[in-house]
């Protein structure tokens, strides 16, 4: 039996850290090529389907970023939660509850003018997300309740009290019957950024919050401690490190990202909300923060990267008659081959000696 | 108010909590083979969703119903080994490798069912189990409806938990496990390969998951659809951790779980219109927090639940 080791690299070379997502992308577009060839179709004529769905038009285009715009935030909430060690996979969850705090507060309960409505809307969504995390940081901090677990079985939580909202008090009465929100109020709604496209300006607000996201974790105190945290939360303690403090911080930072891409989708994309607000932008956001190696610049990339897989991959779904769900089959090879490119960037495998019965 | 504790004393509540229970079942001492032998798979909801896919997809192309459990343990254990590569081989983080084994099966599960019968608007089905009874035990007045008239399916899904009880706790194969999730150093200074042992768990378990996720489609329904398992896999997570990492108290937890899950359905029909449905919907899920912050001050986690092993390294 071939044994193998690995050992931890000292140093990482810089172009395996620069080289890693993009071969590890490579390797997940080819493997999920066999299941197109499988579906009876020609993979690089698929794939050139996929790439003009996604940006080859100024439509297609700005659908991508319009797609990516929820994602980016979804992601910058994995990114600050992994970064502590902490984790949240219930992005999906603290999303709708941004979308539930836009339509209570945006559909007319609350009228102010445009500047101010919109970032109103936004901090609403923001502490929505976040205090519907707080309670299970509390819980991992004070019984050690184990928060991947929790955070997984809100998430189905929400979506029935959103599906419950919808069919009962909150339903639109000029809906005709399909189960949606009363529309944002029209000082709330996100103005459309390029003309006759849906693409909206939660995009640029995504961005900056990337950029803000960046410059907390990097150049903070509370971006060091977030860190601290996560590489070894004992030492931090030791070191003086507020763990409490932190990791409160971390769950309304985190959830507060994933809280405001119910924004967007609400008051951005659709105007109301509907009970198929979010197809999973959730998850995609673990994928996108671990594709960007928890970066929040490179969120921004890898963000519209998986947005342009998803609606490239409906452009592709009806041309070439291959599956959609290509697309998540794409995302979930991507995730397995970067964890792959990960290893392969720490250790280095070392085989030794081939023993006979072990 | 008395129908509501009638419902405990109808044979039809106590069948309904055996079917609830045995998917659950299967997936969460699955769940326990993975997580006492030091690995997390979180990769159990997408697991159970292509074995329930896999499983209803093999009879519907035309095996008997016994190839299609064959196919689902298959597929399981496939998914297993890559989990296994992932976390006990490289020892990449096992809550990511988990999760993003979770999309991949389910994606792939839901695009070759896309694939093979791209244009259904009505899930097409199967002819499931069929219930059989049990000689003498059938006819008794209340416990025969109750526990002897199930499907072969169900039957079966006790005996492998018989078997997951023998395998844990009277062979060395076993101690092995529960000693790679405890003390790793110490088995293989006993000359036995860790990373063999978690691979073992971690295929074995994720097949046990797989059929019970296909329990769903060849037994308790006759079709298959997305979302079907609708976090079973994650409550199956919650009731390993109220257990106590101990097989028979996940069987408990299991049971009383299904028990809950059957009542509110009655309870459903019987306050239907006073409470909205989507309440009793949450109960499982609020249910599953409530029993992991019950279960908190107890909680003994496996030693080596989540730190890969690294030979010719200390921890």
């Amino acid at each position: 039996m071939i044994k193998f080791r690995l050992e931890e690299r000292a140093k990482s070379p810089y172009w395996l850290i620069i080289l890693s997502p993009f071969i590890a992308i490579l390797v997940a577009i080819i493997l999920a090529g066999i299941l197109v060839v499988l579906a009876g179709a020609n993979p690089f004529e698929s794939y050139y389907q996929l790439i003009i769905g996604a940006f080859g038009s100024k439509n297609s285009f700005a659908e991508t970023l319009a797609r990516a715009t929820p994602i980016i935030l979804t992601g910058l909430a994995a990114s600050i939660a992994f970064r502590a060690k902490f984790w949240n996979i219930g992005a999906e969850g603290q999303l709708y509850f941004g979308a539930l705090a836009t339509t209570l507060f945006g559909t007319g309960l609350v009228i102010l003018p445009s500047i101010l409505m919109i970032p109103f809307l936004f901090i609403m969504g923001a502490l929505a997300g976040g205090l519907l995390l707080l309670p299970l940081v509390l819980l991992k901090l004070y019984y050690k309740v184990d928060e991947v677990v929790t955070t997984l079985l809100l998430n189905f939580v929400v979506v029935l009290l959103v599906s419950y909202l919808l069919e009962g008090p909150w339903k639109d009465p000029m809906s005709l019957g399909w189960p949606q929100g009363k529309s944002v109020i029209d000082e709330g709604v996100l103005p459309q950024i390029l003309s006759k496209t849906r693409l909206h300006l939660g995009f640029i607000i995504s961005i900056f919050f990337a950029f803000s996201v960046w410059f907390i974790l990097s150049k903070t105190v509370i971006g060091y401690r977030i860190k601290s945290v996560g590489l070894n939360a004992a030492a931090a303690s030791h070191a003086g490190v507020p763990i409490f403090k932190t990791v409160f911080i971390v769950a309304l930072l985190s959830g507060g990202m994933a809280g405001m891409a119910g924004v967007t989708e609400t008051a951005g994309l659709k105007g109301y909300l509907t009970l198929d607000l979010s197809p999973g932008f959730g998850y995609a956001g673990i994928a996108v923060a671990m594709l960007a190696n928890l970066n929040p610049i490179g969120v921004i990339f890898s963000g519209v990267f998986l947005a342009s897989i998803y609606v490239g991959a409906d452009a592709m779904s009806r041309a070439m008659n291959v599956p959609t769900y290509l697309a998540d089959v794409i995302v979930a090879l991507t995730v397995l081959c970067i964890l792959l490119s990960l290893v392969f960037v720490h250790y280095k495998i070392l085989f030794f000696g081939v023993k006979k019965n072990d | 108010m008395i129908e509501f504790i009638e419902i405990i004393f109808t044979a039809g509540f106590w069948a309904a909590t055996i079917r609830i229970a045995c998917p659950l079942i299967l997936a969460t001492i699955g769940e326990v083979l993975c997580e006492r032998a030091g690995v997390l798979n979180l990769g159990i909801e997408g697991i159970m969703s292509i074995g329930a896919m896999v499983g209803w997809m093999t009879v519907f192309l035309g095996a008997d119903l016994y190839t299609g459990i064959l196919a689902a343990l298959i597929i399981g254990g496939l998914f297993g080994l890559l989990h296994a590569i992932f976390t006990v081989y490289l020892g990449a983080s096992q809550h990511v490798t988990g999760i993003g084994i979770t999309m991949l099966a389910s994606s792939l599960g839901f695009f070759c069912f896309k694939l093979i019968l791209p244009a259904s608007t009505t899930p097409p089905k199967i002819k499931p189990f069929q219930p059989i009874d049990i000689p003498f035990l059938s006819e008794l007045p209340f416990l025969g409806p109750a526990f002897f008239q199930h499907t072969p399916f169900t039957y079966l899904a006790i005996l492998v938990v018989i078997f997951a009880f023998w395998l844990m706790n009277s062979t060395p194969l076993g101690l092995s496990i529960k000693m790679a999730g405890e003390n790793p150093m110490a088995l293989e200074a006993q000359g036995i390969d860790v990373f063999l042992v978690r691979t073992i768990a971690v295929v074995l378990g994720s097949a046990l998951m797989a059929v019970g996720g296909a329990y769903l489609t060849l037994s308790a329904f006759d079709a298959f659809y997305f979302g079907m398992i609708n976090g079973r896999g994650w409550i199956a997570i919650a009731l390993v951790i109220f257990a106590s990492w101990k097989p028979e108290r996940a069987l408990l937890g299991a049971l009383l779980f299904a028990g809950l899950d059957a009542y509110q359905v009655r309870a459903q029909q019987l306050a239907g219109a006073v409470i909205p449905y989507q309440f009793f919907l949450m109960l499982p899920f609020l249910l599953s927090i409530v029993a992991m912050v019950i279960a908190a001050k107890r909680t003994r986690y496996p030693k080596a639940l989540l730190i890969p092993f690294r030979r010719g390294e200390r921890h």
